[in-house]
């Protein structure tokens, strides 16, 4: 119910006075109302700013947070005042709310701040008033206009593959986006140049060549040379049929794949030369035929696969349709008249032009868009009047929706440049949003590996890095979970690792288990499993410090040395036997990737990658533990 | 270039009645009432002087010019009983407050009417019932009067009842009505005749010590 219609409940009460006489039974009894009746004021804190308000003017609303019992939460009973931690000013147009019954939208906020102050009051923006819901809602639009282009093109195009996809899923990928391997972009780029090259062998067609001995007459290229031109035809067409055959094959959804626009642009561009083929040799045919190799000309339009440009030209032409079809309704109606008044003006006139209606639609459509190609002029001076009244509404017609698509195109090239380069900042976001996050997760792993989990006092100092209380219960969490499940945290890298071994069956001496994992490589991880068998081939027994490398994925590298420590080699990561009285000392060297690297230097120190162990050297050997990020 | 000159001309005709009605608009907000004071209402009726101020407070919030129009008494009482058509039933109480007939209620009114409703006698009550049920304020209730109160009161009830309404329901209630209320069997029902058998209907009497004190 609205605002204050909690106001006349009194008079509403008093009003059922009126049914007593007629009513038939004895009335229930009425709610007591044991609150206070008298109205209070109260006082709300929000961060510092002290807000005070009628206890009647709150409860007008009882289906929000400050007219219900959910205020209670937030009293502070020292203070004797309800205090929030949220953004005093947004608080000021919440409580507005409350005393004019009317929501209001304040236009130098963040929407989706606003929202978020209104979903924690508890008020639902459909009441925001009419004065500010216009804009409000292009706000609001706009805004997830913009997110949803984020989301997309996160998860469209450039994540990769998952990793059990079928060959028809990685060739559609490879057709969508050509920038994912480097066969697709050959591909791209193939056909993007016999298509360049079929509309180039249309227009050379036609140009006339030197005339073949002994005859006078220019010939069109295209029949001089016809054979090669045919042969050329034919390259283009097969290339265009096999590329058309090979989407169709790779769509996930067929129907909707053929009837979506590029596909028949596609088939339109292909089926003359077919279409011809079955053709006889016909002359009466033929016509026709000719008629139809005007299609070809629509292999222009497969460009846009190619060009974005040509993709937001498009789409603003179909967005502004309402714009044009004015446009070209109005043009009609002026036409229509024009015409009609000019035939009739210059209907006198001997060995006139405009011999009929339709014949001065012609001058009318030049006149009104200020062509003027003279080969029809009025000759009375009525049709001069008439006339020039034609082309100076001509000019207001057409300059009357022509801003209007000028300012679509406009906007929907620059949220298409805005989406470009959020794509291209949103990998190095991400890689630090991520890194961040990995942070804490490491943090934990960390924390095992430095032998966390045992109490100590002594030089052991070194392994422990400090923690902040809320980390100690947060560690602890975590490690109650594991004992809970009896399973342990790992990072990704270790249970993709995992996998591998477990395939192999990797327990036994060290040798066997390199050159077992040289001939591995799973579907799970291709990449990786290539790059750690080469580095396993090069085992020997060595320390090194390895130098911070930038690779694709998150490496954790443990080496070892001595072989007696093989028995916790083997051990799985159950049990762990850390001790930190040892000398080992862990180095975490973090690197935040600046360029992309795709190729590492295969430097890098051998290890057998056993999942997420600690070692328990003995020997002046030293742990050495590097955690490398890349851009991912 | 006609269509330019339309639409042109469709502008202007549009523009000249919004002018007008921000006009009217300006005028009517210009008309501000205020009540009197404070003291004397506390005197004229049985509020005390907080209930006063938390029912103005609410009625200026509603109604900043100071008065209440039937417009906006037939939109509040729609908003209490939404489920049927409460305009006629509102039509009528909104003339049983306008104690002055002239087509809007001030505070006082409104207030007066709230202080007989409920802090009133039970005398004040059956007598402002009355006065209700006389829609043409002749001293007597008659057959048509009686229906269409009570068809306004089942036009409150709306379509979805249990049991379905069926029949002409209300013409049968006010037929019992009349049984109870009409002594002397004249057709009419006069002041003292309802207040009676009112007052001897123990089940009312008992619903309107209910209603006593219900702010």
């Amino acid at each position: 119910m609205a605002a204050g219609v909690a106001t006349w409940l009194p008079f509403a009460r008093a009003a059922a006075v009126g049914w007593l006489p007629l009513a038939k039974k004895t009335m229930p009894k009425p709610p007591i109302d044991k609150k206070n009746r008298n109205d209070e004021i109260l006082f709300v804190n929000v961060s510092g700013l002290r807000f005070q308000t009628w206890k009647n003017t709150l409860d007008r609303y009882p289906d929000t947070l400050l007219g219900s019992s959910e205020k209670e939460f937030f009293y502070n009973e020292d203070t004797q005042e309800y205090f929030f931690d949220r953004d005093p000013e947004m608080f000021r147009h919440i409580l507005n709310f409350y005393r004019t019954g009317r929501l209001h939208y304040p236009r130098q906020e963040c929407i989706q701040a606003f929202d978020e102050e209104l979903a924690f009051f508890g008020i639902v923006p459909d009441i925001i008033g009419d004065c500010c819901m216009e804009e409000y809602r292009d706000r609001k639009k706009e805004n997830q206009e913009r997110l949803a282009v984020d989301t997309e093109a996160e998860m469209a195009t450039d994540t990769p593959l998952p990793p059990h996809s079928t060959h028809r899923e990685r060739l559609w990928r490879a057709f969508e986006n050509p920038h994912t391997s480097t066969m697709a972009l050959v591909f791209y780029y193939v056909t993007g140049f016999f298509i360049a090259v079929s509309v180039i062998a249309n227009v050379v067609e036609t140009v006339p060549c030197r005339p073949l001995k002994g005859s006078k007459k220019d010939l069109p290229c295209g029949e001089k040379y016809s054979l090669a031109f045919f042969c050329m035809d034919t390259a283009c067409v097969l290339i265009f049929t096999f590329e058309y055959l090979m989407r169709l094959f790779a769509a996930p959804s067929r129907c909707k794949f053929m009837r979506s626009v590029m596909s028949v642009i596609d088939v339109v561009a292909i089926m003359p030369y077919y279409i011809g083929l079955v053709m006889p040799e016909n002359e009466d045919v033929s016509g026709a035929f000719v008629t139809l190799r005007v299609f070809r000309v629509f292999r222009i339009f497969k460009f846009s696969r190619h060009s974005q440009g040509l993709r937001i030209l498009g789409y603003t032409l179909k967005s502004c349709a309402s714009e044009l079809g004015f446009l070209l309704f109005s043009l009609t109606m002026a036409i229509i008249i024009f015409a009609t008044v000019m035939f009739y003006a210059e209907k006198g006139t001997k060995g006139t032009n405009f011999t009929s209606i339709p014949a001065s639609f012609w001058y009318t459509i030049v006149t009104m868009t200020t062509l003027g190609y003279g080969d029809m002029v009025p000759n009375t001076i009525a049709g001069k009047i008439f006339g020039s009244i034609c082309s100076l509404s001509g000019v207001l017609v057409i300059a009357l929706p022509v801003p209007v698509i000028v300012s679509n195109f406009s906007r929907i090239y620059h949220q298409n440049q805005r989406a470009d380069k959020m794509r291209a900042q949103q990998k190095v976001r991400l890689a630090r949003i991520r890194l961040a996050k990995k942070g804490t997760t490491n943090a934990f792993l960390q924390y095992k590996e430095d032998g966390g989990f045992h109490d100590r006092d002594h030089d052991g100092a070194l392994c422990l890095k400090n923690r902040s209380s809320f980390e100690h219960q947060h560690h602890h969490l975590l490690h109650c979970l594991e004992k809970t499940t009896n399973h342990e945290f790992t990072d990704e890298l270790t249970f993709s690792e995992m996998c591998m071994t477990e395939s192999v069956g990797y327990r036994t001496s060290r040798s066997t288990s390199i050159s077992s994992q040289q001939g591995v490589s799973t579907s799970c991880c291709p990449r990786r499993a290539k790059r750690r068998a080469i580095r396993l081939a090069n085992s020997t027994v060595s320390v090194s410090r390895g130098s911070v490398q930038e690779l694709d994925t998150l490496h954790v590298h443990k080496t070892t040395i001595r072989p007696q420590s093989r028995s916790s080699l083997n051990a799985r990561t159950e049990d762990l036997k850390l001790n930190c009285d040892d000398r080992d000392f862990t180095a975490a060297i973090i690197s935040i990737p600046t360029p992309p690297a795709n190729t590492p230097d295969e430097s890098l120190p051998p290890s057998p990658a056993i999942p997420g162990i600690l070692r328990n050297s003995r020997s002046s050997s030293f742990t050495h533990e590097t955690v490398k990020i890349s851009s991912l | 270039m006609g269509a330019v000159v339309g639409t042109l001309t469709m502008q202007t005709r549009q523009r000249q009645p919004s002018r007008d009605k921000i006009d009217d608009e300006l005028e009517m907000t210009m008309v501000c009432h205020r009540p009197e004071g404070l003291e004397q209402l506390e005197a004229q009726t049985n509020f005390s002087k907080q209930e006063l101020q938390v029912l103005y407070r609410g009625f200026k919030n509603e109604c900043p010019s100071g008065v209440v129009n039937e417009e906006t008494f037939k939109h509040i009482y729609a908003q209490f009983f939404p489920h049927g058509d409460a305009s006629t039933y509102a039509h009528y109480l909104f003339n049983a407050f306008d104690t002055r007939n002239n087509g809007s209620i001030k505070f006082e009114d409104f207030v007066m009417g709230l202080s007989t409703l409920l802090r009133g006698t039970v005398r004040d009550k059956l007598e402002w019932t009355f006065h209700l049920y006389d829609i043409n304020k002749d001293g007597f209730i008659n057959k048509e009067e009686m229906t269409e109160i009570v068809r306004a009161i089942y036009d409150m009830m709306g379509k979805y009842t249990y049991p379905a309404l069926k029949g002409d329901v209300p013409k049968a209630h006010v037929d019992a009505f009349f049984e109870k209320m009409d002594k002397n069997k004249d057709g009419v029902v006069t002041l003292e005749e309802f207040v009676l058998a009112c007052q001897e209907d123990e089940n009312m009497m008992r619903s309107m010590q209910l209603f006593e004190n219900v702010m």
